[in-house]
């Protein structure tokens, strides 16, 4: 570790919180229906698409109504993204010959990208066409993000209504928050990285003759314009199999900070649009920093990890002052550090170095960071959600120790809403603790592993964190391109992002009926140190208690065996 | 039920249209106008035209006058740019020991020099376009040695190709291995190819 390291990880989350706060105050304009400047060009588009959508589309939606939107819409993503995955063969702009993918390789993937999560159980540039990469990934990287913030939207409102029934229309939101957030943010990063070095192109592979004589055929990709929306949106499917840890994913120091801070300053920039459409922007504040201080922790933690000495270097007489193993050299340890919390805390999922080979502390972070319910900022909008979530809960905890009915933002939180947010809360540690339970002893499952021992073990639990939390980093040693992982991550990809959204929905369905309080000398003060304390203990305990035993089998064990390695080799 | 889903259809057909065939076409417009060489993919050419690989994508190099790029995973006999990948072994995996082991023997042969962790462990792409400044200077004596002169000339080479981070903290200092290779066959051409 030096000096050097820790400024660039300062400098990193400093420029997220600097953007996240002028691009929230935008964001609240466009949920709340404000004119920008862009409406010249983007409003007959905006009414063309609610004219399209039917006669009454742009009415005010209750919850139950919002939730039917959004589960038919993502419906219906899932089915046409199936379509052009497993057909891609007879549709056009495939210059690579590449067939359709497999019934359940195009079912995982089509879960994976309209649940805004972008596992990859496939080699991209070996897979899939260049037009299944455009019209079929790159649109969902958008239209789940922007059903993601769409719902952040919903919370929000909830919030600020007073016994109100209608909580907005859900094609409304979708089509604003793509037209004027996430196109033309996307648009200008996707031209600046093209200048930085990211190829953008039509023609798929160039076949070159090496200096030596030998013969290397280099893949390209429309990468640009992916990679923009794939960290803007929190998505983190890339184009080629090492992601952004590959040098036209990601060629260089600029690229790298862009694409860190861009995965991270919408989904902050949401808590900040939060707080002004509900007029608590202390509030927010104190949820934003309570975001920012578990990212940042995070950070300091993996970069503490990857500079540790790796045993097998040590074992060999090598340099072992850091582990590069997986990293790319123009990024090192703390470029690596910082994307891996920022990617994990986010659920981006898109990553710089390969997470399989990280420090078992480094990777073990990097799993408990999702494992928190991906609110360290978390996803585009869902980040917001489920931090609100856990507020819910911290206020419930709060009023158990002081005997109050507990209330947040104005609104009472009785029965109803907790039942709500503890079923949302639930759905993590069922399908993660679950699903792990029955891979580590079924066979069909096993034989995917890279690893053995306590290593491979992380292998499993990464996979079903990362699927749940909607995250999409993985541990790749893993080979999930099988029936087996396919299935059984595509659901619990489904489960962590459906079974989540309808409850939170519902929360905001019955907040938003209540009528909204002003705050009395017996309310619970939601917006110092003292909340933002008692928050992150909510979150970590509920992390730690359900999570605690089955990571001491697997990255804190290993620690420890690393440990005794280097010592016998030393 | 039907206006929900009218709208889901209409919704995904237009969006799939703006956003998944307008948008990548406009920034591919763009990209080829203003930035043609990056939009290709950074391709480097010789004097008849032909490409001869990416700057920004690692390519295999063996013999001693060159600079030897990092070990790569990716593909069956490494530096496959068409299937990226890190090798994904974890830190306490045997394989993981005995490659580094392996690597570590052949480079011991180059001279008694501590070894940089980069040279002997895989990188996350396996097309790592790059070195440390440690890992190039340690090659330096070998490069010169093959090619019959001054370790000096061959270190201003390496010196010249070397990026330092941005804004003095933002990455870590590299060497791009292809640019030094290049820059070094140009210097110090030779009258005959070696014998392969």
């Amino acid at each position: 570790m030096n000096a050097s390291g820790w400024a660039e990880i300062a400098l990193t989350l400093a420029l997220v919180v600097a953007l996240a706060v002028p691009l929230g105050a935008y964001l609240a304009r466009v949920w709340q229906g404000g004119t920008t400047w862009l409406d010249p060009v983007l409003r007959p588009v905006e009414r063309l698409v609610c004219a399209g959508c039917g006669p009454g589309a742009g009415r005010s939606q209750g919850w139950l109504a919002y939730a039917l939107s959004f589960l038919a819409f993502s419906g219906a993503g899932f089915v046409t993204l199936y379509l052009i995955l497993r057909f891609q063969d007879v549709l056009p702009l495939n210059p690579q010959g590449f067939a359709g993918l497999s019934p359940h390789l195009a079912f995982n993937t089509a879960v994976s990208f309209v649940s805004n999560t972008n596992w990859q159980s496939y080699v991209p540039e070996q897979t899939v066409s260049t037009f299944s990469q455009m019209a079929g990934l790159t649109s969902h990287n958008f239209l789940s993000a922007a059903a993601g913030m769409a719902l952040a939207a919903v919370v929000a409102r909830a919030f600020a209504a007073d016994r109100a029934e209608g909580l907005g229309n859900f094609w409304v939101d979708l089509t604003r928050i793509s037209l004027y957030v996430l196109l033309p943010i996307s648009l200008a990063i996707a031209v600046v990285y093209v200048a930085l070095g990211e190829p953008q192109t039509l023609l798929a592979n160039v076949s070159a003759t090496t200096v030596e004589g030998g013969r290397q055929t280099i893949a390209l990709f429309p990468t640009a314009s992916q990679e923009a929306i794939k960290q803007l949106g929190t998505n983190g499917g890339g184009v080629f199999n090492a992601n952004s840890a590959h040098p036209f994913e990601n060629p260089n120091a600029w690229t790298n900070l862009i694409e860190i801070v861009s995965m991270n300053a919408l989904s902050l920039a949401c808590v900040v649009a939060f707080g002004r459409v509900v007029l608590a922007r202390r509030e927010a504040r104190a949820l934003a920093a309570v975001m920012v201080i578990l990212v940042a922790a995070g950070a300091g933690a993996i970069y503490a990890a990857e500079t540790q000495a790796p045993p097998a270097l040590v074992a060999h007489g090598v340099d072992a002052s850091v582990n590069m193993e997986g990293k790319e050299v123009r990024f090192g340890a703390p470029s690596t550090a910082a994307w891996a919390a920022a990617t994990t805390g986010a659920s981006d999922g898109g990553v710089n170095a390969m997470h399989d080979s990280l420090m078992p502390l480094g990777g073990g972070v990097a799993m408990f960071l999702m494992q928190l319910g991906e609110i360290a900022p978390g996803g585009v909008g869902s980040g917001l959600y489920g931090m609100v979530v856990m507020a819910l809960i911290a206020v419930f905890v709060a009023g158990l120790m002081v005997g109050r009915t507990p209330e947040y933002l104005g609104k009472k939180v009785e029965a109803r809403e907790i039942k709500f947010a503890m079923l949302a809360v639930l759905i993590l540690p069922a399908a993660i603790l679950g699903f792990s339970a029955a891979a580590a002893v079924l066979p069909v499952a096993l034989k995917g592993l890279a690893n053995g021992g306590p290593h491979g073990l992380s292998e499993i639990l990464y996979a079903y964190t990362s699927a749940a939390a909607n995250n999409g980093s993985a541990f790749a040693g893993l080979t999930a391109n099988t029936p087996w992982w396919n299935t059984t991550l595509a659901i619990a990809m489904l489960l962590g992002r459906f079974a989540y959204a309808v409850p939170v929905l519902a929360i905001a369905g019955a907040l938003a009926a209540r009528p909204k309080l002003s705050a009395s000398a017996g309310t619970f003060p939601t917006d110092g140190p003292l909340f933002v304390g008692l928050l992150i203990g909510v979150i970590l305990i509920m992390g730690g208690l359900q999570f605690f035993p089955a990571l001491a089998l697997a990255p804190i064990v290993e620690h420890v065996q690393a440990l005794q390695a280097v010592a016998a080799a030393r | 039920m039907f206006a929900q889903a009218r709208a889901a259809l209409f919704a995904t057909v237009f969006f799939t249209l703006l956003l998944g065939v307008a948008y990548p076409l406009a920034v591919t417009g763009v990209a080829q106008l203003a930035f043609p060489d990056q939009a290709g993919g950074s391709l480097v050419r010789d004097a008849a035209g032909r490409v001869i690989g990416s700057r920004l994508i690692a390519q295999p190099f063996a013999e001693a006058r060159y600079l030897h790029p990092r070990p790569s995973a990716a593909g069956a006999d490494g530096y496959d740019a068409s299937g990226s990948s890190g090798s994904n072994l974890g830190p306490l995996n045997p394989a993981l020991a005995a490659r580094i082991g392996r690597t570590a023997a052949g480079l011991r042969a180059d001279g008694p020099a501590p070894i940089p962790a980069d040279a002997v462990t895989a990188s996350g792409s396996g097309l790592d376009p790059d070195v440390s400044p440690a890992n190039a200077a340690r090659q330096a004596p070998r490069i010169a040695a093959a090619r019959g002169v001054a370790v000096g000339e061959v270190q201003r080479v390496i010196a010249a190709h070397t990026r330092q981070p941005a804004l003095g903290i933002l990455g870590q200092p590299a060497v791009n291995v292809l640019a030094v290779n290049l820059a070094l066959d140009a210097r110090f051409p030779r009258a005959h190819p070696p014998p392969r």
